[in-house]
């Protein structure tokens, strides 16, 4: 296999020891894995959005679209439109995704467009120095809750899979060759796929030693069995202690947005022709 | 009758709409210019809603007061419109519905029971009064049901029937002299910007729902099972905004659509447009505010609003037609120019031009070509923000083969890779302030500001958008001169400086309460000496702006 060299010159800013780089690494050996297989390396299209996951782009030397906090899916949707042999990969946190922009979010499945989402979920946010998101815990100290948060977390593939997503993963950040494996799957899923990472904080939300204890993989597990995919992701509610699967949590074929959009628009048409008939038909 | 009136009003769900279009297209046919003003309350039925249909021998963007036609399709017509009936007016009602009324003139026909011979349904009241109104005006059977021919196929026998017993019920009053000239496509200011942006090689349009630009959409998703014309209506205005400039990344020209609430919505994809040099064409149809204001009636509210809206420091185009053909041929140029110089380009409609219908003359509004986009000649390594004397980058759109395209929302260098670096900081912002001076000085090529009436007049009225046609018909009423600007940025200051040349006083006539153009125009130099203003979401009519303007000059 010939290694692709993904790097740019930006300088990386994360923190040492934080769980992108865990994402960055195994995602790059999944393009790595996936060019060498045979997509072109100029047919992935990367989304982020704007937090410490969306630097992201910049330490990946690939076509990217580096939109705003929680506008990941539309701009991603309208690239997919655009050219539906493209491989569209978005980059998103918690905050990003599951907060400022969760409409998009349940659309993007409900529509089942052949895009990947990979959350950094590290369940706090960074970039703006430490506060709750929705996936922090109940009681949860932040900077803007001193005194603890008074709601529960959303249960975010339970959301998903209750909007429509077709594929749908967990994976951490300690547990590099999982993530790149369902990295891969996903993106080669075709249809709307979530993988979320428990990725660590590891200045504002240091998760490693509780996920380490509590994480198993999923192993004899069917995962085009909805109604077992929904009590699996209930589990654990990101709230309560409990064990949390990892792997592959559910999968469907579906048909696509993107495939029932092409269906539209009659290509070759003269746009002359039609003003022309149309000002005809006004008279 | 070289220009007269003609309301037609009945309840919300009526087909007051329909019938009007359909009203405008018989007297078309007899070759006389058109055009409809449009009032309706926000719901969905009940509640009074009408048209104003006016023909005139020469070219018209207004409504009169005073109407020489009304067709009443319920009692509140024949109550409500008492005011605005010329004396010899000529009423067409539902003599089963309206016995207690002593009506001056005008002739009655029982529409309720011909309904009822018929065993029509309620809607077809609207084709029974349009065959009594084509009667009493003396025109031809024949154009009547060739116009309904061709308006309402569905039912089209039991219409017919219908219509000529209205016909044959009503007398011959009056006679409607048709015209040497032939009919033109009647079109509204919303159709007249889809062609204009379609001409110039629109790909995608996205819109969320929203009155007065919600037609477009509509007209825009129906043109898109004939053409390859990508037309969405996303879960907001917010996707709205990203979405288009996720196709404009792609090279897909895109517009969207709203009115100002939505734009709201839509100002953080202005300024990452700004930013990220991705362009889109923002139509915005106004309406009376603040907030959710008067949502079915028009004002021109927004121009403040387009001129800063989005954080940060950055070039736009910002223009305002005022009629059909101005609305197509400044759709296609905003594209064009957005695209030449990478940039949001924003179109302030409104109701009234939006959703008015007008005698379209696509021969008069201007050539549009098709912009080319600044392709990147391939050499070396890509960058999407590369620097140029104009600040103009050349574009290349994913999928190219060893490059990486790379857009940014945060200040980037010419890769397109962020920065916080201070030199790259202050050339990356210089880069994109210099394509302004550039679209200045395409600007200066084109009629960026129009005189109309008596060009010696040392008096002008200074109006923009849709008040366009009422100011030239009322300014001949005083023989004054009126000046249009129809770019607002970059704003064509050379041009307005020789249309004010000679003139000495100013009137400002704009459909807000703030004046707004004239605070505009104020900070370049150019004074209003006296406002005429109108924020009560109704457009001023023809005797309404003459009597105000008479006031003014006393």
């Amino acid at each position: 296999m010939s290694e692709v060299n993904l790097n740019t010159y930006a300088r990386n800013t994360w923190c040492p020891g934080c769980g992108n780089f865990a994402i960055l690494n195994a995602f790059k050996s999944a393009i790595n894995e996936l060019v060498n297989d045979g997509t072109p390396l100029e047919n992935f299209v990367l989304v982020s959005g704007i937090g410490c996951h969306a630097k992201i782009v910049d330490y990946i030397n690939m076509n990217s679209f580096y939109s705003l906090h929680g506008r990941v899916l539309p701009p991603a949707q309208a690239v997919k439109l655009a050219d539906p042999k493209l491989k569209i990969i978005g980059f998103a946190g918690d905050g990003d995704a599951y907060g400022e922009g969760l409409e998009h979010l349940i659309f993007a499945a409900k529509r089942n467009i052949d895009i990947t989402m990979i959350i950094h979920n590290n369940r706090v946010y960074g970039l703006t120095t430490g506060q709750y998101t929705p996936t922090s815990p109940e009681g949860f100290r932040g900077r803007s809750t001193p005194l603890g948060t008074k709601e529960m977390p959303i249960n975010p593939l339970e959301l998903m899979l209750a909007s429509g997503a077709t594929y749908l993963a967990r994976g951490t950040s300690h547990g590099i060759d999982l993530l790149k494996k369902l990295f891969k799957e996903a993106i080669l899923h075709k249809g709307f796929s979530l993988v979320d990472v428990l990725q660590v904080c590891v200045t504002y939300y240091n998760m490693y030693e509780y996920y380490d204890k509590h994480v198993y993989e999923l192993k004899d597990y069917n995962t085009g069995d909805f109604n077992q995919a929904m009590n699996k992701i209930r589990e654990w509610d990101y709230n309560t202690e409990a064990p949390i699967a990892l792997g592959t949590m559910y999968c469907r074929q579906a048909d696509t947005f993107e495939d029932k959009f092409a269906a539209l628009g009659k290509s070759g048409a003269d746009k002359d022709k039609l003003i022309a008939d149309f000002l005809r038909s006004a008279v | 009758m070289k220009d007269f009136s003609l309301i037609i009003g009945g309840k919300a769900g009526f087909g007051i709409d329909k019938s009007g279009m359909v009203l405008a297209k018989i007297l078309n046919r007899l070759g006389y210019y058109i055009y409809i003003y449009r009032d309706y309350p926000s719901l969905i039925r009940g509640g009074h809603t009408f048209s104003i249909i006016r023909a005139s021998v020469k070219k018209i963007a207004t409504h009169r007061d005073k109407v020489d036609f009304v067709l009443a399709l319920n009692r509140e017509t024949v109550d409500l419109h008492r005011g605005k009936l010329k004396k010899d007016c000529l009423f067409i009602y539902d003599s089963d519905q309206a016995k207690d009324i002593a009506l001056v003139c005008g002739t009655g026909v029982s529409i309720s029971a011909i309904l009822k011979e018929e065993n029509a349904p309620e809607i077809m009241r609207n084709t029974c009064i349009i065959g009594a109104f084509v009667k009493s005006a003396g025109i031809k059977r024949e154009i009547l049901e060739e116009v309904l021919r061709k308006e309402i196929p569905r039912d089209i026998e039991l219409n017919l029937k219908v219509a000529f017993k209205g016909y044959e019920q009503a007398q011959e009053l009056i006679k409607i002299e048709p015209l040497c000239s032939d009919p033109m496509p009647l079109i509204s200011g919303n159709e007249a910007m889809g062609l204009g942006l379609v001409k110039a090689g629109l790909s995608a349009y996205l819109a969320y729902p929203m009155t007065p630009s919600s037609p477009l959409l509509h007209f825009l998703a129906e043109l898109s099972e004939k053409y390859p014309l990508k037309v969405i209506h996303p879960e907001s205005e917010i996707s709205v905004a990203l979405m288009a400039l996720g196709f404009s990344s792609m090279g897909l020209k895109a517009a969207v659509g709203t009115s100002g609430g939505g734009f709201c919505l839509m100002t953080e994809g202005v300024s990452f447009s700004g930013m990220s040099e991705l362009p889109v064409v923002f139509i915005v149809g106004q309406r009376p505010g603040p907030s959710t204001g008067l949502p079915t009636y028009s004002a021109q509210t927004e121009l403040n609003f387009v001129m800063s809206a989005g954080q940060g420091e950055f070039p736009r185009l910002v223009t305002a037609p005022g009629d059909a053909e101005e609305a197509y041929y400044w759709a296609g140029m905003s594209l064009n120019l957005a695209w030449k110089y990478q940039l949001p380009a924003f179109i302030l409609s409104d109701k009234n031009m939006g959703e008015g219908v007008y005698s379209f003359d696509i021969n008069s509004a201007g050539n549009i070509g098709e912009e080319p986009a600044l392709k990147w000649g391939g050499a070396g390594e890509y960058k999407r923000y590369a620097l140029t004397k104009n600040g103009v980058s050349p574009l290349a759109f994913p999928p190219l083969k060893g490059q990486a395209i790379k857009i940014n929302s945060y200040e980037h260098d010419e890769y397109g890779i962020t920065t916080e670096e201070s030199a790259t900081t202050v050339m990356m912002q210089d880069k994109r302030l210099r394509k302004e001076s550039a679209l200045s000085k395409d600007l200066e090529k084109l009629a960026a500001v129009k005189v109309y009436g008596n060009k010696k007049s040392k008096t002008a009225i200074l109006c923009w958008g849709s008040n366009k046609g009422v100011c030239i018909e009322a300014a001949e009423d005083s023989n004054l001169k009126v000046i249009q600007p129809l770019v607002f940025s970059p704003f064509p200051v050379k041009q307005l400086q020789k249309a004010l040349s000679g003139v000495k006083k100013i009137i400002s006539v704009e459909n807000n309460a703030t004046a707004q153009l004239a605070g505009l125009v104020k900070s370049f130099g150019f004074k209003a000496d006296r406002n005429i203003l109108k924020y009560d979401g109704r457009p001023f009519s023809l005797e309404e702006l003459q009597n105000r303007i008479k006031r003014v000059l006393r």
